[in-house]
């Protein structure tokens, strides 16, 4: 199992010891963790809900998480999203790839939290105050995935 | 033809909708032409479904607003990602 989601937090080192064990051949983790952060520029966000579209967002990390494979040597995978309610400094997402060499590790990682941003259907509302605000696409998560089709 | 069409993020929230069970008429067979047979349902409607406004997919897979409809798919309507 690969791919996760959930709305309990994760534990990374318990994640990247399931990874060490995998294999006599893993020579290097790479791990990447996305946290909550403060994204408005007008009030302080208290939290965020996580939205996802059931059955697809699984396909889509999956799809990702494929393609990754193929493009680097990586012995092994371990993609966590969370949704649901999540506060300040949360724990949101986690992408583990491994390697025999660090080079394929570093560039799998990169090139699956950047797909994710773009091409797996979730989406974040902050919440602050008395009000909500849904958060959008970044023009620069596009520039970032784009970069890969090159 | 009757199609399965659920509302994530921005759209689920302001039409307070998640999914429907819609029976299109014989015109409507591009997921650009449900778009626009939604929003005559009103000024809410045309306002959230805005085609620059959201994306969409079909069964489970994202899609343009020229892709071809069958009988039960499932569509959804939905605003931009922002995951991770």
């Amino acid at each position: 199992m690969s791919v996760s989601i959930q709305h309990e937090d994760f534990d990374v080192g318990a994640e990247m010891a399931a990874l060490r064990a995998l294999s006599n051949n893993v020579g290097a983790i790479v791990s990447f963790v996305g946290l909550v952060r403060d994204l408005s520029e007008t009030a302080v966000v208290e939290n965020i809900y996580v939205e996802h579209y059931p059955g697809m967002s699984e396909k889509a990390l999956n799809k990702i998480v494929e393609e990754a494979k193929q493009r680097w040597e990586l012995l092994g995978v371990r993609v966590i999203h969370r949704v649901g309610t999540l506060g300040p400094n949360d724990q949101i997402v986690m992408v583990l790839t491994a390697s025999t060499h660090r080079g394929h590790a570093f560039s799998g990682c990169e090139f699956i939290i950047d797909y994710l941003k773009t091409d797996a259907p979730f989406w974040k509302k902050e919440v602050k105050n008395n009000s909500s605000e849904w958060v959008v696409t970044r023009d620069s998560d596009i520039e970032r995935m784009e970069r890969w089709h090159s | 033809m009757k199609i399965k069409v659920l509302y994530f993020g921005r759209p689920s929230e302001n039409l307070k909708l998640s999914d429907e069970l819609v029976d299109v008429p014989a015109q409507v067979k591009t997921t650009g032409e449900l778009l626009a047979w939604l929003c005559e349902r009103g000024e809410v409607w045309a306002n959230e479904l805005t085609e620059s406004r959201i994306r969409c997919a079909i069964n489970q897979e994202f899609a343009d607003w020229k892709a071809p409809l069958g009988a039960n798919d499932e569509v959804a309507l939905f605003s931009p990602i922002s995951g991770g």
